[in-house]
């Protein structure tokens, strides 16, 4: 290979205890297998296991991350294992193999880790569900999928991990199956995703012909070597930001996720905080080498950020349902995070900087938003609630420090991370990088505004929930993991960002951060103004809504504007019209076919065998002599032109 | 030729042993029905005939490696040929148990007493009542075999021909054995026969021609005579079509496929899973066999109408699926659109083409097989509940059936991490390489589709709430069980470790002759 700017990718031989790290996916995996084909039997500790699956691969995770920091720097901290040789058609290799290395590792540790205490919050939550032990089959499936996706050595595995998410993700969202909106949920969650998967498996299909593999470091090296045309990988990057738009909830595919709360709650913190949604920004992320090369689809990486982050921002002012408003937040923090991954090399790290913070404070808020709900019998809706921190002192505090850490308020974690990625969006020059900088610090002000509305909804102002409901505090059970999620959500961005340890230790998978001369506007001075917007965020919030006593419904006159943010900015209208209504028909159509077909049954099913058995018998006396003119035809036909080619040629 | 020249060919028995031992099995399954006691005949059978079938795939491991062209040239039992022997060996055996299954819940079995009854005549009232038991069907089925066997191992048009009259004679009876629904079973019979029979007639027509043109009928010799192009090729390719025409009725290929719908649905279903898996693997044998070794070297002449052969095949498999309200018919087009997937494995001409379309013909075989086999376990009080709309929410109450049926439709719809998608992979990639990209293309859009009618089903059976008289899920006897079970297996293996065996039908090839 030629000298090139980059050094190449090469992975080291797992030794000694990476050899585990095939058992991270195993473990949930097993789960899963137990759970969901043991049946009633495992019913009495299906819960246990659901839980012991993913604390065991944090375990392991924990153990291999402490190994990897105790090894040099470079291509020794990228520990590749063979599994099995998975499809070896000549020309065509596969293996199935995992990749550890830094960047895996932390999304590893953030799946296992969160989503373990989730697991634990569950078995609370859960607790009167008949179809507990389904549901952590379920949630074992979710994590054994998405650690298949971070793991994955070549973009074939990692597709199979990303379809899996996708099932998993369809089977909790519509875990609730009797409930039509959970159903319908689920399923726009699968279609819209589908859109997206296309996006990926054609990424994979080009990648495969213009390099010849769809390994990692063939792939990576190939596209660095400068020998694959510009135009070519400009389309492998905008296949795979489709990929990423699905999965992570990116305009133009953002609507399946305000739907998706119709899922248990644990299963939309699962979604939101550990996996399905990062696995977007870890595709990005993952792929630098490729938009390295691929300036263009590099900036429409940054536009779609930048674009959803305030789309999210504004949808979430809008709503009164509290996991609603949660999802839109989730849009929008996502939004950040590709508009850091899209500044390329030197920003990768701040956008799963910011990632792995937002990971913590919204599972936490997630699950203080169920607890809220799992006091006041199921209900959703903001209005119903209100002073809620007298009841429900600690749900109350761990929510507080997740609000805190979102608005960016200092010194939690979210402080950190989003300045970060104001700052790199301001550095980034010229006039792109002033409106992204602009937009990134508008949005903090919009968060600041939807995340005191709730706040203030919530837990402050008058008691409006109904005289049937007692709200009270939630089990130990589900107290526990929220308080160290709290805890993370407050020290968590302070470490990482600490002396640069998250970057440093990123540089093998992501590149060095980039050492920026000089700042456009000073560090210190750009916190001071973020900090200001968001109390102007926060001010203006309780200015509108914390003044006087909220109604308990929502007010039917509302201004245009309102009315299309209600209506998640007609998001769902286009949607509808594009992926929706063909779909619908086609399945109205067989839907029709069916009911005639089961009400032929209902209605009489005598007459209905008799008709149906005579039409067979008239259809086919007629059949056997069209099937022999069809044969004879096929045969002529045939023979013609395989003798007029010949004549012909 | 005058008789004083004529000596005996030479013969390898031993190397003919997965031929044989099915015969000898169908013989003594024969005498077993004359002359066994009523008490034991059926069980005798069932040991007689699975005998056969073990002795048979045991041949084949035993022969593994070795390849002898033997009868004069006529017979060349080489790689490709004992691959497929094992796998119709394997199915044979999922068949027999399907076949054998005579537990309580399957109400006496899939199989009429007396085949020949008027339906709803007296005779036939008074033969179910007696409650006698039909065995015949063991030793046809062995006789069908023994014709499957000899039918990928024929290197020679005249013997070919003959193997295919043994397979399919018996299958015609067999196929007017169903206990239930007489009618539309002796329908399918006497359908099956009809257009078998012109189908064959087809058949011999291209063989005249061909010998007329090369003056020989063994493969090789037609190979040699089309390389040296000094006769009247029109002959050839008339030949070639009308040989084909009678090949591709066998395989159920688009527009030789009409019958196929019928006939599966009017069949017994043990049967039907019978003719769906081990007929096929057959059927693409000989035909693996003849264009690999005779047309090979022909090189595009022929392409183009096969091209439009595989096409049409995938499309009518796929678009005709989706709109039928009967689960074996919806099958049976399944089976005519997968015919079309290993159609590609032919076209694409090389070695990876020939290890994927066996390797592809196991795989789906063994769902296929699987997936009847949970057909004959949902039953309505008269018999198999195949209408769609009776599945209905079956989900709900056998969530063990059902997930078994989703992950054989997920197989047959080519999903990853079953054997269906390795197979469908296999066949693909050696069809990119073969230069028929396009037809790869149809092939990765027509899965699409059909996808949809299996995922159709799925979420009938998982989301749709359960009928209130909805049909009963026997609890299966050993032998289905045990068919199933074998099905599930190799599913899911083949799917996550398809290396041992890829590596095994790779080291098959090529033909010898």
């Amino acid at each position: 290979m030629t000298s090139t700017t980059t050094a190449a990718v090469q992975y080291a031989h797992a030794t000694g205890v990476f050899k585990l790290t095939f058992l991270l996916i195993l473990l949930p995996a097993i789960g899963a297998a137990v759970l969901l084909l043991g049946g009633k039997r495992t019913n009495a500790w299906g819960h246990l296991l659901g839980c012991a699956m993913p604390i065991g691969s944090f375990v392991i995770a924990v153990i291999e991350f402490f190994a990897l920091i105790g090894r040099d720097g470079g291509e020794n901290r990228q520990l590749d294992q063979h599994l099995f040789s998975w499809v070896p058609v000549a020309g065509f290799h596969v293996d199935a193999n995992v990749l550890l290395d830094p960047l895996s590792i932390c999304f590893v540790l953030l799946i296992t880790g969160v989503g373990s205490l989730i697991h634990i919050y569950s078995i609370g939550y859960m607790e009167h569900d008949p179809d507990r032990r389904r549901f952590f089959g379920q949630l074992n499936l979710f994590v054994a999928a998405m650690l298949l996706l971070v793991l994955a050595d070549n973009y074939l595995v990692l597709y199979v991990g990303w379809e899996g998410v996708g099932l998993a993700s369809y089977l909790l969202i519509g875990f609730w199956h009797h409930k039509p909106s959970a159903a319908v949920a689920a399923k726009k969650a699968f279609l819209v995703n589908r859109v997206g998967d296309l996006g990926l498996s054609f990424a994979v299909m080009l990648m495969f012909t213009t390099f010849g593999t769809v390994a990692f470091d063939g792939v990576f090296n190939g596209a660095s070597s400068g020998h694959a045309r510009t135009g070519t990988m400009t389309a492998i990057g905008l296949l795979l930001l489709l990929g990423a738009c699905g999965k992570s909830a990116q305009a133009p595919l953002q609507s399946w996720l305000l739907d998706a709360m119709e899922g248990p709650t644990p299963v939309s913190a699962l979604i939101h905080a550990a996996t399905m949604v990062t696995a977007g920004v870890y595709l990005v992320a993952r792929s630098g080498a490729i938009y390295d090369v691929a300036p263009h689809a590099r900036l429409l990486v940054e536009i779609v950020g930048g674009v959803t982050l305030v789309m999210g921002a504004i949808i979430g002012c809008a709503y009164d349902d509290i996991k609603k408003v949660l999802a839109a937040s989730t849009m929008s923090q996502i939004g950040y995070m590709m508009l850091a991954v899209g500044f390329g090399p030197g920003a990768y790290a701040i956008g799963i900087l910011h990632l792995l913070t937002h990971g913590f404070f919204k599972a936490n808020m997630f699950l203080g938003a169920g607890s809220v709900m799992h006091g006041n019998n199921d209900e959703v809706n903001m209005r119903r609630y209100g002073g809620l921190r007298h009841v429900m002192p600690v749900t109350f505090m761990t929510f507080a420090f997740g609000y805190l850490a979102i608005i960016g308020m200092i010194p939690f974690s979210g402080f950190f991370s989003k300045d970060k990625i104001i700052e790199v969006a301001l550095d980034h020059g010229g006039a792109s990088g002033w409106i992204f900088g602009i937009v990134a610090i508008a949005g903090a002000g919009m968060t600041a505004f939807y995340m005191t509305r709730l706040m203030l909804m919530t837990f402050f102002g008058n008691k409006r929930w109904p005289r049937d409901v007692h709200p009270h505090e939630s089990p130990k059970v589900m107290l526990v993991p929220m308080a160290i999620l709290a805890a993370g959500s407050l020290v968590l961005g302070y470490l990482l960002i600490l002396g640069g340890s998250l970057q440093h230790f990123l540089t093998p998978s992501v590149g060095p951060s980039l050492e920026v001369g000089a700042h456009t506007i000073s560090p210190v001075v750009l916190s001071i103004i973020t900090l200001a917007v968001v109390a102007g965020g926060v001010g203006a919030a309780w200015w509108i809504i914390g003044r006087k006593p909220v109604a308990a419904e929502q007010a039917p006159n509302v201004r245009p504007y309102a009315h299309a943010t209600r209506r998640s900015l007609t998001g769902d209208a286009v949607n509808e019209a594009v992926f929706m209504r063909p779909g619908q028909y086609l399945t109205r159509a067989l839907v029709y076919f069916d009911n005639r077909g089961v009400d032929g049954i209902v209605n009489g099913f005598a007459a209905g065998v008799g008709g149906t058995s005579a039409r067979i018998r008239r259809v086919q006396t007629g059949f056997v002599r069209s099937y022999a003119l069809s044969m004879l035809g096929g045969a002529l036909a045939i023979g013609t032109t395989v003798v007029l080619l010949r004549v012909g040629s | 030729m005058a008789a004083a020249d004529f000596t005996a060919p030479s013969i390898a028995y031993g190397a003919l042993m997965p031929v044989l031992i099915p015969a000898g099995a169908a013989i003594v399954g024969v005498l077993v029905d004359a002359f066994a006691p009523s008490t034991i005949r059926w069980r005798a059978q069932v040991v007689v005939a699975l005998a056969g079938l073990a002795g048979a795939l045991v041949a084949c491991g035993i022969l593994a490696g070795e390849h002898h062209v033997t009868a004069d040239t006529a017979i060349s039992v080489d790689g490709p040929a004992l691959f497929l022997q094992g796998t119709i060996a394997v199915l044979g055996i999922a068949s027999v148990l399907l076949v054998a299954d005579r537990s309580p819940g399957m109400d006496g079995g899939a199989f009429v007493a007396s085949a020949a009854t008027t339906p709803g005549s007296a005779d036939e009232r008074a033969s179910i009542r007696s409650g006698r038991i039909q065995t015949e069907v063991f030793p046809l089925m062995m006789f069908a075999v023994t014709g499957m066997m000899l039918f990928p191992a024929s290197n020679d048009l005249l013997l070919l021909f003959v193997a295919l009259e043994v397979l399919s004679l018996p299958l015609y009876l067999l196929c007017g054995l169903a206990r239930r629904r007489r009618l539309l079973s002796q329908e399918a019979a006497v359908k099956y026969f009809l257009l078998g029979a012109f189908a064959s007639a087809f058949f011999l027509y291209g063989l005249a021609l061909l010998y007329g043109y090369a003056g020989t009928v063994s493969l090789g010799g037609i190979h040699d005579a089309a390389v040296s192009g000094q006769h009247n090729d029109t002959l050839l390719f008339l030949g070639l079509a009308l040989l084909a025409v009678g090949l591709l009725f066998k395989v159920g290929a688009a527009p030789f496929h009409s019958w196929i719908p019928d006939v599966y649905q009017g069949a017994p279903t043990p049967i039907t899973a019978f003719m769906a898996s081990a007929t096929k693997v057959a059927g693409f044998g000989a035909l693996l066999r003849v264009f690999y070794v005779s047309f090979g070297g022909l090189g595009w002449e022929w392409r183009p109408v096969a091209w439009g052969i595989a096409i049409m095949t995938m499309i009518v498999g796929s678009i005709f699926a989706i709109t039928q309200t009967d689960v074996k018919r919806m099958l049976a087009y399944s089976s005519i659109a997968h015919a079309g997937f290993i159609l590609i494995g032919i076209i694409a001409l090389n070695k990876s083409g020939l290890s994927g379309s066996m390797f592809y013909l196991l795989t789906y075989g063994i769902t296929t097989v699987g997936a009847f086999g949970v057909l004959t376990l949902v039953r309505d009080p008269d018999g198999e509940a195949t209408h769609l709309s009776r599945w209905a929410g079956l989900g709900r109450r056998s969530p063990l059936v059902a997930g078994v049926f989703a992950l054989f439709l997920l197989a047959l719809a080519g999903i990853p991490l079953t054997s269906g998608f390795t197979g469908k992979f296999a066949v693909f990639s050696a069809g990119v390489s073969g230069g028929a990209t396009p037809l790869v293309i149809v092939g990765v859009i027509t899965s699409a589709m059909a996808a949809f009618f299996y995922v159709r089903v799925i979420v009938l059976m998982f989301f749709a709430d359960p009928l209130e008289d909805g049909p009963v899920v026997v609890i299966p006897g050993g032998a289905t069980s045990s068919a199933i079970a074998i099905s599930v297996a190799v599913t899911v293996v083949l799917g996550v470790f398809p290396q041992p065996l890829l590596n095994l039908a790779n080291h098959a090839v090529p033909f010898y002759h």
